[in-house]
């Protein structure tokens, strides 16, 4: 599906609705992680508007692709783009980490069934999308066009886990397996670099023989261009590194890790947040 | 004397007693599960032969995978499989699986409610000449602790391959602990197995003229029911009620079978190949210190690691032997009478 400049537009609207109610949910819930989630929004927003096969009407419809979301901590993006595209009301972002909400501070299956699998301690995301088009592969063969995707952290690429994943994927060449690594150089206790280096991050997922590409997080054009790319590979699975801003939207919070794992509670900090997306 | 309905292997107590590992169960109960049911598939990490998947491997190959030494991706893989609406049994050793990999046993499996089969091989000192790291003293404790998860520590080959099959007709998340040496066959194909049904496999004869009630009543799961039968046998001969229940789900636990049987012993030995601390007679306890309290012994693994050693020797050396059960009877006796 090609990516005209009209819908490029909506889908900077989409996220910036998305970012809007990211924020709004957090400060709400005083409590939980901003920088990945407001980072990854241009991501969701060009899955769920445009990329992924699915339907809110019938979450459980067999066909759907499967999108695994691996790091849970950011799930207030999950959230607020899965009440956008209509799962459920808006309102209900109101209730983020609060008693008895559908919304739990990390995603689970019992509260939100629509989910694909549960998350939050990290690293476990992958194998279990590779466990899913496995088993999607004994039903449909390899020619199956379902698609499955995996969000991932960078920070969580610290997790053996992870590359018990990877090296498995590019062992039965999942072709129809797309990992989309949200990279974004932090973690919750500082940089990447400077806790476990990643790098060089292209060289470490072309050795388990994955399709490795590189992109801007925030640029649509790339985004699509990168994903239509890793629907074409037939031979091995994809990953797209996709360079991100941590906290992006809120210029006073970008790029500093000191956001990863928490929110705005002064009300300084509120209306720094509530201003960048007016 | 067993109960006739159990239909137990007659040969029980016989020198020439056939024995068998209760791997090689799960390999049979693996392959017939997988003809019953297509959605059934096999996970393991570079231990296929060991624990029996052999044959399920070159049976249904499209439906085997091979995870390598990864058992954190043995079970994420499997739960992702699951979730696409497969019956995975993930395979590897206990200590690895669900040992290695237990968080994510728990997130991904029980958190995430998917109907993956935890299969740990090599449990107890049994295991023998591997040594002390190979040898599974803490798996019971930590599968039970998890909600959702079933536990199953079958008694002989016969009802691992049984406990194999009934776990692929669940949803539930289950675990099942296997022992690697060939153990006494106390069951025959005949003998009713069922998920969480505790029986007793042993009622002393001179019981009838005690209207029931029991001087001791011995509860075992795994192999080392073999050792408890013996004892409940030798006390009987010398004059002593002591009936023996064979608990092989340890979790959900057969509550009423437990409190009826203390009920008419008023005294209970557990034995099992596992630490004491939170294994089987932990079970147990935690239900009769709720519902009737009564003195318990517990047979087991003492806090300590194993060693390398033949399977007979460590099981003396670590205290689950015939002449320990039969210490822990008479002890609780005392107490009992106390």
């Amino acid at each position: 599906m090609a990516l005209t400049p009209e819908k490029a537009k909506l889908l900077e609207k989409k996220a910036l609705e998305i970012r809007r109610s990211v924020v709004e949910s957090l400060i709400e819930a005083k409590s939980g992680h901003l920088a990945g989630a407001l980072g990854m929004a241009d991501i969701f927003a060009y899955l769920y508007f445009h990329a992924l096969r699915h339907d809110p009407k019938k979450p459980d419809w067999e066909y759907r692709d499967r999108l695994v979301l691996s790091n849970g901590h950011i799930c207030p993006v999950l959230y607020a783009t899965l009440a956008h595209a209509g799962y459920f009301p808006v309102s209900d972002l109101k209730t983020l980490r609060k008693l008895g909400s559908r919304l739990q501070g990390h995603p689970h299956r019992d509260w939100l069934p629509m989910l694909e699998t549960s998350s939050g301690p990290l690293g476990s995301g992958l194998s279990q999308a590779v466990g899913m088009a496995l088993a999607d592969r004994t039903d449909n063969g390899k020619t199956s066009d379902k698609q499955f995707y995996c969000l991932m952290s960078d920070g969580e690429l610290d997790c053996g886990n992870s590359w018990e994943g990877a090296m498995l994927a590019g062992k039965e060449k999942i072709q129809n397996l797309t990992v989309i690594i949200d990279r974004n150089n932090i973690q919750i206790s500082g940089f990447t670099e400077d806790i476990m280096p990643l790098n060089p991050l292209v060289d470490k997922w072309r050795a388990w023989n994955w399709h490795v590409q590189e992109i801007d997080g925030h640029n649509f054009v790339e985004i699509d261009r990168a994903i239509g790319e890793a629907r074409a590979v037939f031979d091995k699975p994809s990953v797209i590194i996709t360079n991100t801003i941590p906290s992006k939207g809120i210029p006073e919070f970008e790029r500093k890790f000191e956001w990863h794992g928490k929110v705005p509670t002064s009300p300084e900090e509120v209306a720094v947040a509530r201003r960048a997306f007016r | 004397m067993h109960d006739p309905e159990l239909k137990l292997n007659p040969k029980i107590f016989d020198s020439d007693v056939e024995v068998r590992s209760a791997r090689e169960g799960f390999g049979e109960g693996l392959l017939e599960a997988a003809a019953l049911d297509k959605r059934v598939v096999g996970l393991c990490g570079d231990l296929t032969e060991s624990t029996h998947m052999t044959a399920f491997k070159q049976k249904f190959p499209d439906r085997f995978v091979e995870v390598g030494v990864a058992e954190q991706n043995l079970v994420t893989v499997a739960s992702g499989m699951a979730a696409m609406g497969k019956i995975p049994f993930a395979a590897s050793y206990a200590v690895f699986n669900p040992g290695r990999n237990w968080e994510q046993i728990r997130t991904t499996i029980c958190y995430n409610n998917q109907p993956v089969k935890i299969i740990g091989s090599h449990v107890g000192v049994s295991v023998g000449p591997d040594g002390g790291s190979h040898q599974a003293l803490e798996d019971i404790a930590i599968t039970r602790v998890l909600p959702r998860m079933v536990v199953i520590s079958p008694c002989d080959a016969i009802e691992a391959r049984k406990a194999t099959v009934a776990a692929a007709r669940t949803n539930d998340p289950t675990y099942i602990r296997l022992t690697r040496e060939k153990t006494p066959i106390m069951t025959t194909d005949e003998t009713p197995f069922e998920i969480g049904k505790a029986r007793i496999f042993f009622e002393p004869a001179v019981n009838e003229s005690k209207k029931g009630q029991l001087d001791v009543a011995i509860i075992a799961t795994g192999s080392l029911l073999h050792n408890a039968l013996k004892v409940a046998r030798m006390f009987e001969l010398n004059g002593k009620s002591v009936a023996v229940m064979n608990i092989s789900t340890i979790k959900p636990l057969d509550q009423d079978a437990v409190i009826r049987l203390a009920h008419r012993a008023g005294a209970i030995v557990t034995v099992e190949e596992h630490q004491i601390a939170g294994g089987m007679g932990s079970a147990v306890a935690e239900c009769l210190a709720a519902n009737l309290p009564v003195p318990i012994e517990f047979v087991g693994v003492r806090d300590q690691f194993g060693q390398s050693g033949t399977p007979a020797e460590l099981i003396e050396l670590y205290g689950m032997g015939v002449s320990h059960i039969t210490e822990a009877v008479n002890r609780v006796i005392i107490r009992k009478k106390a």
